[in-house]
């Protein structure tokens, strides 16, 4: 006797991951909104420009070559070099230095967001788990830290520390934990009287399990948005400090120290020489901005008046 | 009682950035010193005492607004600072004006055309003025208005507030409206972001505000749209603004510091960023203290104004 059941055989499938079902929805939201489909095309470009630079460019970016200085967009060099976007006052190649600044922003964008983001949620985590007076000495530092005009911290840092992408990344970095604390901590607060952290606590679960276990994953959502905000601003600090000359060494290539460079060269309408930095920095701030509000609209509908 | 523990922070922060450099003297003395020579200003400048110590010199020094000799210009560092301060207040002052005066009525516009092509391009500028450098909007303002066009100046300052402060009130005003063309380029670039901002943000809280009863209300009893929008509307819509507005001094100094670089104006920033190409730290440290004590002082006036149009708020 067959147990065959109407005749038709079942299919299977599998059921698909939670994981997996949120991913696509993200996707379908982000075709659905278009630009934040272009913004992260253009990342994707910069992170393949920071990434393979060496790789891709077209010379050395250091390279000088005095007969070819200030050349024009798409001028031909000798020995085969070609130069697409001209060359500066040392004649060197400007698409070449594009590329390989691209590295450094976005290093210092990540990592000093991964430094503030890392003691600011520490931070928010601890002062909203304990209140009292541990809550009360990490608001009020971060209340002065934000009283302060923050670049002017971060000048006055670099002058006595000397320039570095290691300085530069500690600075910025410091100068945004503040912000990861407050949302940290406001939602720690509302977390931290739900049954599941009172399960864990009666459980016997170590203090730090229930913060960084139990808490923590359930408030790394609205982080996210706040992160990709942050790069695009710690982005463009780097080019004014770059810019200032409190960037990295001058034998690095930085968008910033090149819009400096093109500030010799302003009277002579070298116009090449400030308009394509420039861009790279507009274009990659803009794209972590678009993101960040997509991002924010998907992951809460209802900020979505909100600025 | 903010703006004192405020302070109290920016000389812990500043002593704490000078002893993180190892031996602060070095900071202080060329880099052919002999050995005595630094002895000398290490002792002179009290670098040879206990810590708590050098914090209350430090302190004290800083409220007799002493913060040394500037390493380039042989004079104290303060007095090079309080002399480019009037062209740098100036220029913030002028990009908080459009900062403000240019925002507010965008925002305003975008929310009562919701979703429309003028609300779209407002916020697609916005979006723009937030991801474009100040420096850079202030380079390519010179090679358009200034060497394309011609029609703008590409540098150059007249005085206004230096004049105004000698007592000198004829050519203060007489020289207002050239100081005003001057700041243009200048305060613009400044400003943009600024404006991106809060235009978002006025249009973001008024559209809270349009969506109210009270507003509703007003409407029903017959009371023309343009007074709803500016009587009941707008002034319930600007306090999380003005709140939003006095943060936003911050990014705005930042701005003023290196705009000044691209227009060559003699101000703080341009001082600041010669200092630090000359590694002169008194003069960095002074510019950078009164620049905070202009931010709070700043601040203060928004937490005044705040309580003039919230009645409900008691300083």
């Amino acid at each position: 006797m067959s147990v065959e059941t109407a005749g038709r055989p079942v299919i299977v499938t599998r059921p698909m991951s939670h994981r997996r079902r949120e991913f696509r929805r993200a996707i379908r939201s982000m075709v659905q909104a278009k630009w934040p489909v272009v913004a992260a095309l253009i990342l994707i470009c910069v992170a393949i420009a920071a990434i393979f630079g060496p790789w891709i460019s077209p010379l050395d970016p250091n390279r000088q070559d005095i007969m070819m200085r200030l050349a024009d967009p798409l001028t031909e060099g000798r020995r085969n070099a070609f130069f697409l976007l001209g060359t500066d006052g040392l004649g060197r190649d400007v698409l070449s230095r594009l590329l390989y600044g691209a590295r450094v922003s976005l290093l210092v964008g990540i990592c000093a967001i991964l430094v503030g983001g890392t003691i600011g949620v520490i931070a928010g985590l601890l002062a909203g788990y304990f209140g009292g007076w541990i809550d009360d000495v990490i608001m009020r530092l971060g209340d002065i830290q934000l009283a302060f005009p923050f670049i002017l911290l971060a000048i006055m840092f670099l002058v006595i520390l000397g320039p570095g992408v290691m300085n530069i990344i500690i600075v910025l970095g410091v100068g945004q934990w503040v912000t990861y604390a407050r949302i940290v901590r406001a939602q720690t607060l509302s977390i931290r009287e739900k049954e599941y952290v009172e399960a864990a606590r009666a459980l016997g679960d170590p203090t730090f399990l229930i913060i960084f276990r139990t808490i923590l994953p359930n408030i790394i959502a609205p982080l996210t948005v706040i992160a990709s905000f942050n790069v695009a601003s710690v982005i463009l600090s780097e080019a004014s400090l770059s810019f200032l000359g409190l960037g990295v060494p001058p034998d690095v290539p930085t968008w910033g120290a090149m819009l400096a460079d093109s500030r010799d060269q302003l009277m002579a309408n070298k116009w090449w020489l400030a308009f394509f930095p420039g861009m790279a920095i507009v274009l990659t701030v803009l794209s972590f901005n678009i993101l960040g509000d997509w991002l924010r609209d998907f992951l809460d509908p209802r900020l979505k008046t909100m600025a | 009682m903010q703006s004192a523990i405020v302070i109290i922070g920016v000389t812990l922060i500043t002593f704490t950035a000078l002893q993180m450099s190892g031996d602060p003297t070095y900071l202080y003395v060329s880099e052919r010193a002999t050995e005595a020579e630094i002895q000398r200003t290490r002792e002179a400048l009290g670098f040879d005492k206990s810590l708590p110590e050098q914090y209350i010199n430090f302190l004290g020094n800083l409220a007799r607004g002493d913060f040394g000799n500037s390493l380039s210009y042989k004079r104290p560092a303060i007095e090079a600072v309080m002399e480019a301060l009037p062209a740098t207040l100036e220029l913030t002052l002028f990009a908080m004006f459009l900062a403000i005066v240019v925002a507010i009525p965008l925002g305003v516009l975008a929310s009562l055309n919701r979703g429309s092509a003028v609300d779209g391009s407002i916020m697609t500028m916005g979006m723009l003025g937030q991801s474009i450098p100040s420096f850079w909007l202030g380079i390519m303002m010179i090679m358009f208005f200034g060497l394309q066009l011609r029609i703008l100046p590409i540098s150059g300052h007249v005085p206004f507030i230096m004049p105004l402060i000698q007592g000198d009130f004829v050519r203060a005003f007489t020289n207002l409206p050239q100081t005003l063309y001057y700041l243009i380029m200048p305060g613009f670039a400044v400003a943009f972001y600024s404006i991106s901002r809060n235009a978002r943000l006025v249009r973001s809280s008024m559209l809270e505000v349009l969506g109210q009863d009270f507003v509703r209300t007003a409407r029903s009893k017959g009371i023309s749209e343009r007074a709803v929008v500016i009587r009941h509307a707008l002034r319930n819509a600007w306090l999380p603004v003005v709140t939003m507005i006095g943060l936003e001094f911050g990014f705005l100094i930042g701005g003023v510091v290196v705009v000044e670089m691209v227009f060559s104006w003699p101000g703080i920033g341009r001082l600041v960023f010669n200092a630090i190409n000359q590694r002169d730290i008194p003069v960095v440290q002074a510019a950078v203290v009164t620049l905070a004590l202009v931010f709070i002082a700043l601040n203060l006036i928004v937490d005044l104004v705040y309580a003039r149009i919230d009645p409900r708020v008691k300083l």
